[in-house]
């Protein structure tokens, strides 16, 4: 095997881990602050795929510049979705309020992806661009232009997402909420508040990872589970404490199934993440990125 | 300025706290003591919102609370600083004491406030940086209390203070809940330390297995005899009454 085969195969992982991380954050985001796992959060990256593909076919907008689109489309979607439902979920204590979370949320997949199916059927949907095949050649490793501009933005809104927790108001009291929601409420911060935008940051987050998505992969109403199931990977492998650290981990991810897709077998690619994922939980269940 | 009448909390079928009521008056310094588990932590988180009473009423300067959110308690001036502390460790002194002032009013004089705290707290100006879950106990009640009079209480409730922490420091802390008394916040405290509470106090309830069983001025009931054995460490004597209550 060359050098310049693993040497693809590794930037193509680290490109498809830059998708994943975006997910993931979306995620760990809604599970470190509202304490829900929302398993629709794959459908959401779908909608958000399906809104870049319908702009593209309809209205001949590039899909990257649909992301204005799709980004604010999304967030308000999150909110509309906090508001009527998981508004009531969080009010719930422990045990009740893990189950009913996952069962609430398990009914919206269902629901988005049925109403999908009804709008524009089952058919899957790509967005092909006159640039798509572009790129760049680096060492005999093809670098297509809309694999890095993926990356690219995928960086830019992680690092806008980082700034934006560390160093603005708002973003520190969504962290204190994540942190003991009590302590919070009881410093005169609205958690309904805070849960509501941290929700529509995280669907806002999906939806960017959807429109990513339709460039490179495709988009169809099933997708949402599998993406779902990648972002869960990755944030437990990160840590659940650490929702930025869930960026690095998806490149991770990416890049071991690359390598291990290239050395064992295509058939092994998932197969890595999912050992990996068992390791991390008998090792080190706190994550490879939590604080002591 | 709080009034709390009949006040029943129960955490699932598990009732706590019996027809409680109980005054404070603005500017006073009003002490619970008690033994553990007497329900004064759940009085104090009810008043402050995170518990619903079953029954009961709690009224804020003439304004009942006892159904509104948390949010809107802490902005009419009502703010408890927890029993444990709770700060935010990952993140610094001066990032927690920020995000005391998240209501309206208190960020529009966040600066001043600041400044104020420092004052109180000269130790802390120098920690400002330094991530809170580093701190020492005493440290991080003075980050508690500096977080919560960021928010420009009118009345300050305090779980606790002294807990775990060395005899100095809480000569310390509490050297500085009379000075915020002096400045005009009203302060209602519940502390396992009775004759340090007593000391303070204007006047003090004492709440047993969730009923207020008696009160009076903090001198009183250092002089009652009931209190004197079961919370300030008095042998009985022959023949003393030993019942605040038959």
């Amino acid at each position: 095997m060359s050098y310049e085969t693993i040497a693809q195969n590794l930037v193509f992982g680290l490109f498809v881990g830059s998708m994943y991380g975006v997910a993931a954050v979306g995620l760990a985001l809604v599970f470190g602050v509202l304490k829900v796992l929302n398993v629709a959060h794959g459908e959401l990256l779908m909608i958000g795929g399906y809104v870049t593909f319908w702009l593209y076919t309809l209205l001949g907008i590039d899909p990257f510049l649909s992301l204005l689109i799709s980004i604010p489309a999304l967030f308000l979607f999150g909110l509309a979705l906090d508001r009527v439902i998981f508004r009531h979920v969080v009010r719930l204590a422990g045990e009740t309020k893990i189950k009913n979370s996952l069962l609430v949320s398990f009914g919206l997949t269902l629901i988005l992806q049925n109403a999908v199916i009804q709008l524009f059927s089952a058919d899957e949907r790509g967005v092909q661009m006159s640039y798509s095949g572009a790129g760049l050649n680096l060492f005999g490793v093809a670098l297509p232009y809309t694999r890095m501009l993926i990356m690219v933005i995928a960086l830019v809104a992680i690092l806008s997402l980082h700034i934006f927790l560390q160093r603005t108001y708002t973003g520190k009291a969504i962290r204190a909420t994540a942190e003991d929601w009590e302590a919070a409420a009881l410093a005169g911060i609205s958690i309904q508040r805070i849960y509501l935008l941290t929700f529509g940051l995280g669907a806002a987050l999906a939806g960017m990872a959807g429109t990513l998505v339709s460039v490179s992969y495709g988009v169809a109403p099933g997708i949402g589970l599998a993406w779902t199931l990648k972002a869960l990977v990755v944030i437990v492998l990160a840590g659940t404490g650490s929702i930025l650290g869930a960026f690095p981990v998806g490149l991770l991810l990416g890049a071991a199934e690359a390598l291990s897709g290239t050395f064992i077998g295509p058939a092994y690619r998932e197969v890595v993440g999912l050992v990996l994922f068992l390791l991390v939980l008998l090792l080190r269940p706190q994550g490879l990125f939590a604080r002591a | 300025m709080l009034e709390v009448r009949d006040l029943v909390v129960a955490y699932g079928d598990l009732r706590v706290l019996w027809d409680v009521s109980l005054d404070v008056h603005a500017g006073e310094i009003v002490v619970l003591i008690g033994p553990n588990g007497a329900g004064k932590t759940t009085l104090l988180r009810t008043i402050a919102g995170l518990q619903r009473p079953l029954s009961g009423d709690i009224t804020l300067e003439h304004a009942p609370i006892h159904r509104i959110s948390m949010h809107q308690i802490v902005e009419r001036g009502l703010i408890l600083v927890p029993e444990g502390r709770r700060l935010f460790g990952g993140m610094s002194v001066l990032e927690n004491l920020e995000l005391g002032a998240f209501t309206a009013r208190a960020r529009q004089k966040r600066h001043q406030t600041l400044d104020r705290v420092f004052d109180l707290f000269p130790l802390l100006a120098e920690r400002s940086g330094q991530r809170a879950a580093t701190l020492s106990g005493g440290q991080q009640q003075m980050v508690a209390i500096g977080r919560a009079l960021m928010g420009l209480p009118r009345l300050l409730m305090l779980d606790e203070p002294s807990f775990g922490l060395a005899p100095l420091v809480v000569r310390q802390i509490f050297a500085v809940v009379r000075d915020i008394s002096r400045e005009g916040v009203t302060v209602l405290l519940v502390e396992q330390n009775a004759r340090l509470a007593l000391d303070l106090a204007d006047r003090a309830y004492i709440v047993e297995q969730g009923r207020i069983v008696g009160q009076g001025a903090g001198t009183e009931l250092l002089a009652n005899q009931h209190v004197r054995h079961a919370y300030l460490g008095y042998a009985p004597q022959t023949g003393e009454v030993t019942r605040i209550r038959d």
